[in-house]
């Protein structure tokens, strides 16, 4: 089993999952497309409610949009459309819809990855705690409390939230992302800040649900590990705790949660779409949400294509991950 | 007269459950002299590993080294050091070799790493430095192309393979003293024999002692110098090897000793102990064999047996040793007679 | 593990008994909440849809009268809650009842059959499990406009159930290999006698569990649509609607919120305890597994045993 060799498997693993992700992106864009076109009413519909639009000017659109075209032609051209990162028009929007998602992709990614972080080392750290001693107070006290928040609608914590430290304690803002009014003129530094103050109650909203979950699973795993041979092994060899804890527990518990971080993206995006309602968060739920709301077609199925195929990338991310952090793996 | 390496005086170990405590070792003496093989003899739940485990101070709650226990170790008693001068001691000047390789070892490191995990542990020297050591020493317990396979897992070596890095790691420190827990039971016969050499070879090598934790007579044989019998959470003989192989005295070693399968054995059946080691919370009264001894009168259920001294260095813990003519009284064991076992 | 008799004939015996034992707080909590739904029209002091005092009742916070305070409609909170209760427990169990069916077939087909038609299968599931579940339910529900009840259980239901198949067809595949299957299959047992006889009663532990914890996920989506406006419509009351007409007003009206929301959570969390409970009755391996209640928090001793055998608990499935 040289390196070359182990090389080689990676890059054929890697190859073969990106093409079952390339088909599962086209399969649920195929679902979206049947879906549009199952439902009753037409992208228009919006429309209708203006009595200025007469019958041959909706005829003229539907036209223009192909959507008098035949079924298979309009899905090979949106197919084809898709491949080439052409998203459509919003109507809401009045801008591409590849303009509007590219403005608030980055708002969602950057609420999702600090929740994801610091979900995941305070779930982590709280399992630490818990699997030191298990059955303890403090173990039963973090348990009933994970399980609390871990049950609880993402909604109605943010909402909760939203109670707490806007109203009865005002110290942080509870909407947006940055502030309407004075952020243009502020200086670099404090202009950082103000986002980092925008960003504080959101992200800590979605972190304590995704922590409540992570430690639950952390502990378990913990308490596998804990009693194995090769700690008793390790503690014969005189090394000091925290050691045996992070190079030999630790190394060995965190695996599976590896695949954890996978699982917790879908988690995550269900959660960002309540939070970024509360918060008014300009993030891609959000956009889809005032989608819905306005009949918006185009921008809603792309909300959905975009959001599949960031699952799917994070999940063949992960398993990539998991492979490289285990050595067990067989990569051939 | 040389101060012996190991001494071990009235070691008690108990499990509190809820209530219950399981005296798992319950007063074991013995001595390991520099540069000696004692081999510590018992069927499983004789306690013979926890006795093992002590040693280093490994038993965790709900297990306790009961006060009254010493365990002198080159002039120390183990059981007042603090943790960072027991953590010294660990794998250092005491180490310990586990039974089951595959699941002893971390899965997640390489093997060359948690060899010299050990020596970057107790020294402070670079990370080179501590490979090179581990290679070295990986070499030296017969581990063919040791720099390549220092950069493999354990998943991808065979069993012997890691009993060797089990070794390897025992031994990269120099210890005075090696306690080998059944080194050999989860390998094949072949492996065996050459992990035994292994041991012995390396034993001159480095003048170390060593402690054989075993339930396979034919082990002891071949390496061991003397032998503790343990039965019930207590030693219940000790002898040189010869003199235990050839002068048996207490029942149970008896039994062992007839139990074992020989190639000039005459009768077709193999001979075995009836009945079962009783269970460590409820020890029986007087000596803990009786009922499964040919010999037992009723002394042995009311008196318990203190450690007799029968020979030169040889000592049992029977009623035989004061009274030897029920030695004629051979009968069935109570357990035999009660169905127990077979 | 090779067995050549069927490993859960015992648990199905003693299953009723065990998870009692060890869940009896969360069986009673949901109980209760059952038999306030049910009864709610005898039970809640006021009509839900009243106004009998438009401007003297209007927002007023909790009191004697009105534990949960009123609305801006002066609508007595609790009383709505507890009608709220009957909607949102009946979707969730309606739906759960619905993807549990769909999940158990499909995965049970895939795994029995196998091959080809398994790949393919799974394929699909792969595929809806990578959007959020969430999004799929915005995008049905706004596609067809508002959607009224028993069309929202059944999006509910069938946008649940792909993990649940994905556990099946796993378990389904292990059976298939083992003795018993091959021995009724030489006596000339049918696939599909061989299905409902053998290998469904053996899958049927998991999916107990899975439907005690579909439950609790779908009050929670269900509340989550409602209070998007996607969901149950006014002037229908469920938690997640109740929700929103005090959400804007957070700050003030704070009690509308909050009430509803905690009994989101303590459905949830009995449910979920009673899925746990269940899956430690129902294990066939007797694993040792016992977790405390919280309400022994302060009280218990050390009750908590370190695992017996087996995986830990399967990672949170999606919301």
């Amino acid at each position: 089993m040289t390196g070359g060799g182990r090389g080689r498997g990676v890059a054929a693993f890697m190859a073969s999952r990106l093409a079952q992700a390339v088909v599962v992106i086209a399969a649920v864009a195929t679902f979206v497309f049947v879906l549009i076109h199952m439902a009753p009413g037409d992208p228009f519909a919006a429309a209708l409610d203006n009595p200025h639009v007469t019958e041959s000017m909706r005829a003229r659109w539907r036209a223009a949009y192909g959507l008098d075209r035949p079924l298979g032609e309009q899905y090979v051209r949106y197919i084809a459309n898709l491949a080439r990162g052409d998203l459509g028009w919003s109507f809401s929007m009045r801008r591409p819809v590849r303009e509007v998602l590219g403005d608030a992709l980055p708002n969602t990614l950057l609420l999702a990855g600090s929740a994801l972080v610091l979900g995941f080392g305070a779930g982590i750290a709280l399992a630490v705690v818990q699997a030191r001693r298990p059955g303890s107070r403090a173990d039963r006290t973090i348990g009933a409390v994970s399980m609390f928040f871990y049950t609880m609608p993402d909604f109605w914590l943010a909402l909760m939230m939203v109670l707490i430290f806007a109203y009865w304690f005002p110290i942080l803002p509870a909407a947006g992302a940055i502030d309407p009014v004075m952020h243009d003129y502020m200086g670099a530094g404090a202009r950082g800040l103000d986002r980092v103050r925008h960003l504080v109650l959101p992200a800590v909203t979605l972190a304590l649900l995704s922590a409540a979950g992570v430690a639950r699973y952390q502990r378990a795993e913990l308490l596998r590990v804990l009693p194995d041979d090769f700690v008793r092994t390790a503690r014969a060899k005189g090394l000091p705790e925290h050691r045996i804890l992070t190079r030999h527990v630790l190394r060995n518990a965190l695996i599976p949660t590896v695949s954890l971080l996978g699982l917790s993206l879908p988690v995550l995006f269900t959660g960002a779409v309540f939070v970024e309602r509360v918060f008014a968060w300009p993030g891609m739920g959000w956009v889809v949400l005032n989608a819905v709301a306005t009949r918006d077609y185009p921008l809603v199925t792309a909300g959905v294509i975009i959001a599949a195929a960031i699952v799917t990338v994070a999940s063949l991310a992960t398993d990539l991950l998991y492979a490289v952090v285990d050595p067990r793996v067989q990569r051939h | 007269m040389t101060e012996p390496l190991l001494r071990v005086t009235d070691l008690r170990t108990y499990f509190h459950d809820n209530g219950a405590v399981s005296r798992a070792v319950d007063g074991v003496s013995f001595d390991v002299m520099p540069g000696e093989t004692v081999a510590v003899v018992g069927e499983s739940g004789s306690g013979k590993s926890v006795t093992a485990l002590s040693i280093l101070r490994l038993i965790r709650s709900p297990g306790v080294i009961e006060p009254g226990s010493r365990i002198d170790f080159d002039g120390r008693d183990l059981l007042t050091l603090n943790d960072s001068e027991m953590r010294s001691v660990r794998g250092n000047r005491v180490s310990m070799i586990f039974q089951e390789p595959m699941s002893a070892l971390n899965p997640v490191l390489t093997v060359g790493d948690q060899v010299a995990e050990v020596v970057r542990v107790h020294t402070g020297g670079t990370r080179k430095a501590a490979w090179q050591l581990a290679v070295d020493m990986l070499a030296l317990t017969g581990i063919p192309a040791a720099a390549e396979r220092a950069r493999e897992y354990p998943h991808q070596l065979s069993g012997g393979m890691r009993q060797r890095v089990m070794i390897a790691m025992a031994l990269v420190m120099h210890p005075a003293l090696v306690i080998a827990d059944e080194p050999t039971t989860a390998l094949d016969v072949t492996i065996q024999a050459q992990i035994l050499e292994l041991l012995s070879d390396l034993r001159r090598q480095f003048g170390m002692s060593v402690l054989l934790i075993s339930h396979d007579l034919g082990v002891v044989a071949e390496v061991a110098d003397r032998v503790v019998v343990m039965y019930g959470g207590e030693v219940v003989e000790q002898a040189s090897v010869t003199e235990l192989f050839e002068a048996a005295h207490h029942p149970y070693t008896e039994g062992l000793l007839s139990a074992m399968p020989r190639l000039n054995q005459r009768s077709e059946r193999l001979v075995t102990i009836p009945g079962i080691v009783p269970p460590s919370t409820a020890w029986p009264s007087g000596c803990r064999f009786r009922d499964r001894c040919s010999y037992a009168w009723d002394r042995c259920a009311e008196e318990h047996p203190p450690l007799y001294t029968v020979g030169e260095q040889h000592r049992s813990r029977c009623h035989l040793a004061d009274e030897p003519l029920h030695r004629l009284e051979r009968h069935e064991p109570m357990a035999a007679q009660l169905g127990e076992g077979a | 593990m090779y067995s050549d008799t069927d490993p859960a004939a015992t648990a199905r015996v003693t299953w009723p008994y065990a998870t009692l034992r060890r869940a009896w707080g969360p069986v009673l909590a949901l109980g209760a909440l059952v038999v306030v739904a049910l009864f709610a029209p005898v039970l809640a002091p006021y009509d839900p849809a009243a106004q009998p005092d438009i401007i003297g009742l209007k927002d007023l916070g909790p009191s004697l009268a009105h534990p949960f305070g009123t609305d801006a409609f002066s609508r007595d909170v609790l009383s709505r809650a507890m009608y709220g209760a009957r909607v949102s427990l009946s979707v969730a169990a309606l739906a759960t009842a619905i993807t549990v069916t769909l999940g158990t077939v499909y995965g049970a087909v895939a795994g029995y059959v196998g091959g080809a038609v398994d790949t393919v299968m799974m394929r699909i599931v792969d595929a809806f499990l990578a959007v959020p579940r969430i999004l799929l339910l915005i995008t049905v529900v706004a596609l067809w406009q508002q959607l009224s009840l028993w069309p929202l259980v059944a999006v509910l239901g069938i946008t649940g159930w792909f993990g649940l198949s994905r556990l099946v067809r796993a378990q389904v595949l292990a059976l298939r290999g083992q003795e018993y299957i091959v021995a009724a299959q030489s006596l000339g047992a049918t696939g599909g006698r061989i299905l409902t006889r053998h290998i469904l009663p053996n899958v049927l532990p998991t999916v107990i569990v899975a439907a005690a914890l579909g439950v609790g996920q779908v009050i929670v989506l269900e509340a989550g649509l409602s209070y998007l406006g996607l969901g149950v419509q006014p002037p229908d009351a469920s938690w997640g609607n109740i929700i929103q007409d005090g959400a804007d007003q957070i700050g003030t009206l704070w009690w509308i919120s909050l009430f509803p929301g905690l009994l989101i959570v303590a459905t949830a969390i009995a449910s979920n305890s009673l899925g746990e409970a269940l899956r430690g009755a129902l294990d066939p391996r007797g694993t040792t597994r016992t977790t405390v209640p919280i309400w022994r928090l302060w009280t218990g001793r050390q009750g908590v045993v370190v695992h017996g055998e087996g995986r830990p608990p399967v990672a949170p499935t999606t919301r």
